[in-house]
């Protein structure tokens, strides 16, 4: 890895600002509170497309962590979530009605508000169904745990995503807006993940758990990727590369320690396996619009044909933090 | 007589007022020293909110920045500041903004009272103290360090190495010895004024002007010069990372501070209500000690840095994922591997489990399927039976198996037909227990009815695999423990090697083997051996073995009479 290399990975980080730019005239203002932003304020960065149903408990979660704004884009929802969220005091919401897969899968969006409103803020980029997990979560806001990097001069922050299902067929019980998602899908694997490096962005790359269990047995290099860098003190020079697994510069994708300690890290609980992942599924399928020519759609959807259930024997219920802490899928490094 | 408080604010300043007030109502009169940094703006408004206070002055300001000179002029001159003021004073309480009384400043008073010639300030001779950042503990009073750590690294660096290469070595000013400690200290009137009124006072503070981090060891140096009676230790209690970063309270601490009956914390999170409504509410004593006893929070710190140091052992991932040779321990306890075993003996698994108490998996690395356990589908941790997802890394499949089962020993059967890639790894790994018959693999070739030119080149296969792995096991690199037995050794006397097999996993060994595992039919194995001599391939892991050897098995009597037992 020489200086070729690191210039070559600036002029992309410089391409997709170019690009962000350009796509910004597809983002058309339906609420715009950014004065509402205070220096030190935690701003968290989403895109969705009908997640009504998901969107109440999803900012109700957020704000008791003490996000203090919420900058959405909505990608030409039809069931009332944009209207939602448009009515919220802390949030601000963008619309567009392009390709969502044309746009780096929402990042380019995301990258052009990123650039214009979360200079100097500590950002949170998750999606809908994604609930983010720290050390002291129940006792500290996310404010603490952000203070406490800066005072460390750390500036990304890593959290595994955990994928949570149910108990029994995924269709079995319906999710109700408002209530806790984590109720239905409580368990989880504890450990079967693997991880290499990869030297190009000196990211890891987690893959494993449920969906490379069921879905990828076969194929287990094309399990879906894991690692997730959701926290990142930003600068408007920064950009994600490939959803939030990692970004540019890439010295932020250092969030492991090499020498044999433990940083501190998080997970994000991933909701994704409810009765309502069929129809999105069917939806994301009949657009083309999710990774990989939508690949990992098509092992779900095979997968999905018998109702399967996700859970064995020696699946893990969630209970808290510390459970994941002492399973060794967190840490709480040196934060104490 | 009274404590006077001399703190020094740069941020959180609401905090800071509401520790001042709690500190004035106490008692105690307090001298504040604003950083210059803060601007101008905030600070005016910071000294107005506090105007009512005849007790509270405001010293010359100075920069402060971590590690350099202004941290110490601005407390000379705020202490010099309390002795003239005040002159009811006889102890002089050094605190920062962020800094919290735990008990009440009553008791804070009295205790100070009752030792009115003391002086707590930690103070130990560099040779003595651990926590040096960046390596510098001596080098930091031989050297000169004009450029910022924080700022200007770069800088910082080049010129201590320049100074090391050219052998540079200031010198110490006669009658100093080095101490450091603790920045916060509580001084009696007597020692501090000695100090400050010192003849040879400029001549210090020229020297110490160039000292890295001087608020670590001008006063604790030079209370060594006056001070008839040194109580080596902060009443502060106050706790650093291994970037001698101060530890941080929360109010989840709650329960801790109360606890540990020190006098005053730091640091303090700003937000941290709770802790704030508690402590500095006179009110309430929720301590009931006399003398700090911060075991328990040391010990959650201690804990904390190590963790962060050193990690858990054998634990791979998100935010841990050592290079070659850091893990400090490959996987993260003891396992058993067999090799040969399960060839030689009918049902060894279920045997060994009950004779060792332990976990015993058949072939984990068998090409076709993960043989977990009584067969099951998945095992602990969700991991699957599936061969394809356990080869797409299987060294991370087996520190997996054995984190997941920590508090329960694991041993599998191993050989030359498994998968290999783990071989290199188990080898390494001071955890493994590795117990070989070597050779043994030709016994379900024997047993097998396969045609004998594939038996020859399967035989041939394994024999080449099974070698490469024995040289492994023998490099110098080894550090798995290790036990080869070639399978004619093994025969021989195979209850004396399965007991030292099983003694090695049980934790305290037991009675002696009462029940043996039944060995398989070996009539005519020797013989076998001999056809594959026959066509040119020529066995010898398994050791010397004669052509009727393995028929006698079943006899003892006739095995090899001359051998004393």
């Amino acid at each position: 890895m020489g200086a070729l290399a690191s210039y070559r990975l600036r002029m992309q980080r410089r391409r997709w600002h170019i690009r962000a730019r350009l796509k910004r005239r597809e983002l058309k203002p339906i609420q715009d509170r950014t004065n509402m932003i205070r220096p030190g304020d935690v701003l968290l960065f989403c895109t969705f497309r009908n997640e009504e149903v998901r969107l109440h408990y999803f900012m109700q979660y957020y704000r008791s962590l003490g996000v203090n704004h919420f900058i959405f884009v909505d990608n030409d929802s039809n069931d009332g979530g944009r209207e939602l969220a448009a009515e919220q005091p802390d949030v601000s919401i963008w619309t567009t009605s392009a390709s969502y897969k044309k746009a780096r899968f929402g990042l380019d969006w995301l990258t052009w508000l990123q650039s214009q409103y979360a200079d100097n803020h500590w950002t949170l980029t998750v999606d809908l169904d994604e609930f983010f997990v720290y050390p002291f979560c129940d006792t500290r806001s996310v404010r603490a745990l952000t203070d406490w990097l800066e005072s460390a001069n750390v500036r990304s922050f890593g959290a595994v995503m955990l994928d949570m299902y149910p108990k029994g067929p995924i269709n079995n019980i319906p999710y109700e807006r408002k209530t806790d998602p984590l109720e239905i899908a409580s368990w989880f694997d504890a450990g079967n993940y693997t991880i290499s490096r990869n030297p190009r962005y000196r990211n890891l790359w987690i893959q494993g758990g449920p969906r490379a269990r069921m879905f990828f047995a076969d194929q287990p290099e094309k399990a879906p990727a894991l690692n997730k860098i959701p926290l990142v003190k930003w600068d408007r020079r920064y950009s994600y590369v490939s959803s939030t697994h990692m970004l540019l510069p890439r010295g932020l994708n250092l969030v492991y320690d090499q020498m044999g300690g433990e940083k501190a890290s998080g997970a994000l609980l991933h909701t994704k396996f409810l009765d309502t992942m069929e129809v999105k599924v069917r939806e994301e399928l009949s657009r083309g619009e999710h990774y990989a020519d939508s690949d990992e759609y098509k092992a779900y959807v095979e997968g999905l044909q018998d109702n399967p259930d996700l859970w064995c024997k020696w699946s893990e219920k969630y209970i808290n933090w510390r459970q994941l802490e002492i399973l060794g899928i967190m840490s709480k490094g040196n934060w104490a | 007589m009274t404590v006077g408080v001399v703190i020094l604010v740069h941020t959180a300043l609401d905090r800071a007022e509401q520790v001042i007030r709690h500190w004035v109502e106490g008692g105690c009169p307090v001298v504040v020293h604003v950083d210059q940094n803060v601007n101008k703006r905030t600070h005016d408004a910071f000294v107005g909110n506090l105007s009512d206070l005849a007790e509270v002055k405001f010293s010359k300001q100075h920069e402060c920045e971590w590690g350099m000179w202004g941290l110490v002029a601005a407390t000379q001159d705020a202490s010099e500041l309390m002795l003239k003021s005040f002159p009811k004073v006889r102890h002089v309480y050094l605190a920062s903004g962020s800094c919290m009384p735990l008990r009440p400043v009553k008791e804070l008073r009295r205790y100070l009272d009752s030792r009115p010639r003391t002086d707590f300030i930690e103070s130990a001779t560099t040779s003595e103290v651990p926590w040096t950042v960046g390596g510098l503990d001596r080098e930091r009073f031989t050297l000169r360090f004009p450029f910022s750590w924080r700022k200007n690294r770069f800088l910082f660096d080049s010129y201590v190495n320049l100074q090391r290469r050219i052998g540079f070595k200031r010198n110490i000013p006669d009658g100093l010895v080095p101490h450091m400690g603790s920045q916060w200290w509580c001084l009696t009137r007597q020692t501090l004024s000695a100090i400050l009124q010192d003849p040879g006072r400029k001549a210090y503070d020229a020297y110490f002007k160039r000292v890295w981090i001087p608020d670590e060891s001008y006063f604790q140096t030079l209370v060594r010069l006056y001070s008839p009676n040194i109580e080596s230790r902060s009443l502060t209690l106050s706790k650093f990372d291994f970037q001698g970063k101060p530890h941080i309270f929360y109010d989840d601490h709650l329960q801790l501070l109360r606890r540990s009956d020190c006098f005053v914390a730091r640091k303090i999170w700003p937000h941290a209500t709770r802790l704030y409504q508690t402590f500095l509410n006179d009110e309430v004593s929720p301590m009931k000690g006399t003398e700090p006893s911060p075991g328990k929070i040391d010990r959650i710190f201690a804990k904390a840095v190590d963790r962060r140091t050193r990690g858990r052992p054998g634990l791979y991932m998100q935010s841990r994922w050592p290079d070659r040779d850091r893990e400090n321990g490959l996987t993260s306890s003891v396992y058993s591997v067999f090799q040969g075993f399960a060839e030689l003996f009918e049902n060894f698994e279920p045997w060994l489990a009950k004779a060792s108490g332990s976990r015993i998996h058949g072939h984990l690395f068998h090409p076709e399927r993960v043989e977990f356990d009584g067969g099951q589908k998945n095992f602990q941790g969700a991991l699957s039976d599936s061969a394809k997802l356990r080869d797409y890394h299987p060294e991370m499949f087996l520190t997996n198996l054995i984190w997941n089962t920590r508090g329960e020993r694991q041993g599998f059967q191993f050989g030359p037909s498994d998968n290999q890639k783990i071989a290199e790894m188990t080898a390494r790994d001071h955890n493994a227990h590795i117990a070989v018959i070597s050779g043994a693999w030709a016994v379900p070739l024997y047993q097998s009815n396969r045609n004998f030119a594939d038996i020859r080149q399967e035989a041939a296969r394994l024999q080449s695999i099974e070698n490469e792995q024995l040289m492994l096991l023998r490099s110098s690199e080894t550090k798995a423990r290790v036990r080869v037995w070639t399978m004619a050794e093994f025969i021989e006397a195979p209850m004396e090697a399965l007991q030292t097999v099983v003694d090695e996993m049980v934790e305290k060994p037991g009675p002696h083997l009462s029940e043996a595992p039944r060995m398989v039919d070996l009539a005519g194995f020797g013989q076998f051996l001999q056809n594959l001599k026959n066509q040119g391939m020529h066995p010898y892991l398994m050791g010397n073995f004669p052509v009727d050897s393995g028929a006698n098995l079943t006899a003892p009597t006739q095995r090899k009479p001359y051998l004393v037992r």
